[in-house]
This record gives structure tokens, sequence and C-alpha cells, in this order.
């Protein structure tokens, strides 16, 4: 086929996807957190005393935090699945909120009898936990993952790295409501390695799915 | 000049995703030339045959086509196409590392003969489009081979013009498919 040819084809395909990236990334990503709520319901639901717990610090901390790096992650994602996409500024915000999360497990430390460390850190149910959240966050992987599809990321293993940390902080979230271990201990430990069990089979998958 | 351009491809390719066709056209006559010799400059680099640049030229015209609402109105144009080509290259570069290298020697004298001329060949898209279901192939060459309108292609292969629409859509996306990278 002649270049001219081919010019002369596409074209004759004006047809341009309607809906920012931005758009089809919630689109992709609603149902999948639906699916996910609906699965918490069923099996964990909120934790006694939810309500009245969210004044006490940890628990509003650990609630919340997972939250921010969801905001974070979003923007991040979509970076990521352009081809000039500059992830730098939000990485740079990412790595602000990891020093958060160490202030945070400073602050813990100094509050905390030394001898309550060890039991704080392994908290009542770290398995559970690293269950849990990769089981909430595949849905919404693969809502991120569809929706990502459509984009031309210059690296897809990072691209999928990044749905991977925005599905994962997201279960990580929805988790914490219902995790009865509050510590920041506990939640730099196992909920982050939780979430990086998520970014790294988003990088997986990303390998292969987003590649164009 | 380079903003120039920059300008100049920003406004058609706008225009084009607003739906003008032949500022669609134009954008992409305009890129063609700029992308062989950028391609060019890569395999030399590579230390690959140029006889596959036309090839390449043409992969990276159809991923620029499928993924054209990637670029950011706000943003300049050259460097998304520029990232663009150098992905589709490298992609190009690794899939033929791993096909046996047939020996290329009349397609690039027939190559070499042309230089120059803006009506470059390429081979792969030809082969791609064997592998398209019938009806998507059938619209691609009407248009492509027998220069035929949306309409002609239609009022030839009896088909819609939407029916027409859709299957060009369709079968272009699966071309651009073909070129993914390993």
């Amino acid at each position: 086929m002649r270049t001219d040819d081919l010019i002369r084809v596409l074209a004759a395909d004006p047809e341009v996807e309607k809906t920012p990236l931005a758009l089809a990334l919630v689109y992709g990503l609603v149902p999948g957190i639906l699916l996910s709520i609906a699965l918490y319901g069923v099996l964990l639901g909120p934790r006694p005393h939810l309500a009245d717990l969210m004044s006490e610090p940890r628990v509003l901390f650990k609630i919340l935090y997972p939250l921010a790096v969801f905001a974070c992650a979003g923007p991040l994602a979509l970076r990521l699945a352009r081809p000039t996409g500059n992830p730098r500024p939000l990485v740079a915000l990412l790595v602000l909120w990891l020093l958060v999360l160490v202030a945070a497990v400073g602050i813990e430390l100094l509050v905390l009898p030394p001898d309550l460390w060890r039991a704080r850190l392994i908290g009542h149910n770290a398995a559970f936990c690293m269950v849990m959240i990769p089981s909430f966050a595949a849905a919404p992987l693969v809502g991120a993952l569809i929706a990502l599809h459509r984009g031309a990321p210059k690296n897809p293993t990072l691209a999928g790295a990044g749905a991977g940390l925005l599905a994962g902080a997201f279960a990580a979230s929805l988790y914490a409501t219902h995790c009865p271990d509050d510590s920041p201990l506990f939640v730099a430990t196992w909920y982050v390695l939780a979430v990086l069990v998520v970014m790294a089979v988003g990088a997986i998958a990303g390998s292969r799915i987003l590649r164009w | 000049m380079r903003v120039d351009r920059d300008s100049e491809w920003s406004a058609l390719l706008r225009a084009a995703n607003a739906g003008d066709a032949p500022a669609y056209r134009r954008f992409l006559q305009q890129l063609a030339p700029v992308l062989r010799s950028f391609v060019r400059r890569m395999l030399v680099r590579a230390v690959a045959p140029e006889a596959d640049a036309e090839d390449i030229v043409q992969e990276i015209l159809l991923a620029i086509h499928t993924k054209r609402d990637t670029w950011i109105e706000s943003a300049p144009v050259a460097p998304w196409v520029f990232t663009i080509a150098r992905h589709k290259t490298i992609d190009a570069l690794r899939r033929r590392g791993r096909r046996i290298n047939v020996p290329i020697d009349d397609v690039a004298e027939s190559l070499a003969s042309e230089e120059g001329e803006p009506n470059l060949l390429g081979l792969f898209l030809d082969r791609y489009l064997e592998t398209l279901p019938n009806v998507q192939r059938k619209v691609v060459e009407a248009i492509a081979v027998g220069g035929n309108s949306i309409a002609e292609a239609a009022d030839t292969l009896a088909m819609s013009r939407g029916a027409v629409r859709v299957a060009l859509h369709r079968g272009l996306a699966a071309l651009a498919a073909r070129t993914k990278g390993p």
C-alpha cells in the first residue's frame, strides 16, 4: 500500500473517540468500585461503632490516607497512559504522602511504649488484610485497565502499575473501615504491602494489555 | 520555523478532531515526509535495513490515527507525534528482530528509485490486510486501492454508508492492533 493511499483511508475515517480519557477511566472504575463495595457488604461490613471511632486519629488516618493516595493515583494513571503525559508532579506528591506516612509511624513510635510495638505491627489479622485488599482491588483494577487500554502509554508496565495503585488505594480505604488494627505501624506495613501486590499485578497486566 | 510548524499542526489536528476530514488529510500529508526522515535517521542509528522505513512510517501513521484522542489540545503536537513515532519505530524493530530477515534487495532498489517521491510503497500493511475479515478488507481496499470515497465504496460494495464507516473504523483498529510491540 502506498503511503498516500493509506492517508486517504485514514482521512476517510474521521470518527474520533468522544469520551475524554479521564471520563473513560471514571466509567471504568465505577462498576468495579460498586462491585467491590457489594462484596465488602456481603463478606465483611463495617466494624462495630465505626461512626464513634471516626474521631480517633488513628482510625481517621487509616481511612483517609489511602483516599488521598487514590486521589493522586487517578491523575497519575491518566498521565502515564498518554504518550507525552508528565507523571513527575504527581510522583512528587506521592513521595510527599509517603513522608506523611513515615511521620505517622514516627509519631506512633514516640507515643507508644516500645513493648507494644511488636504487637501493633503484627496486629490481629495481617494475613486477612493481605487477602482482602487485593480482592477488593481486583474489579476496579480490571475496570481501570480496560479504560486505559484506549490510551497510548509510553511505558505500558508503568501505566499498569499506576492503575494498580489506583485500585489498591481504593481497596485499602474500603478495608480500613472494617479492619480492627488501627496503628500506623500496621498500616505502613501490611496495607502498603497489599497495595504493592496490586501494583505488581497491574504492572504485569499492563505490560500485556496496555501495549499499542 | 519549528513553532510555526507546531501551530500549523495544532490547528490542523484540532480541526481534524472536530471532524474536518480535509484538514486531517492535510495534517497526515504534512506529517508523512517528516516521519520518513525521522524513521530513516532512527534506522541508520539502529543499523537496521532502511528498506523497512516506509512500512514503519505507515505503522506510525496508523498509530497516530487510532490514538489521536490522546493528544491534549492545549499541548504542542510535535512532541506527541515524535513520542509515538519513536515508540512505534522501536516496536517495529523489535518485531522484525524476531523474524527471519528475507533478502529485500529488490524492494530496496524500487524504494531508492522512488526516493523523494511522496508516494512510497509499504508492504506490511498489505500483508496484515489479508488477515482482516472480508468486509473490512474490501472496504479498506476500495478506498486505498480503488480510490473511492465512503459513498462510492458503499455503492460499489452494495453496503450502506454507515456500514462502510463502521467496517473501515474496525478494520483500521484491527490493522493498528497488528503493529503492537512484541
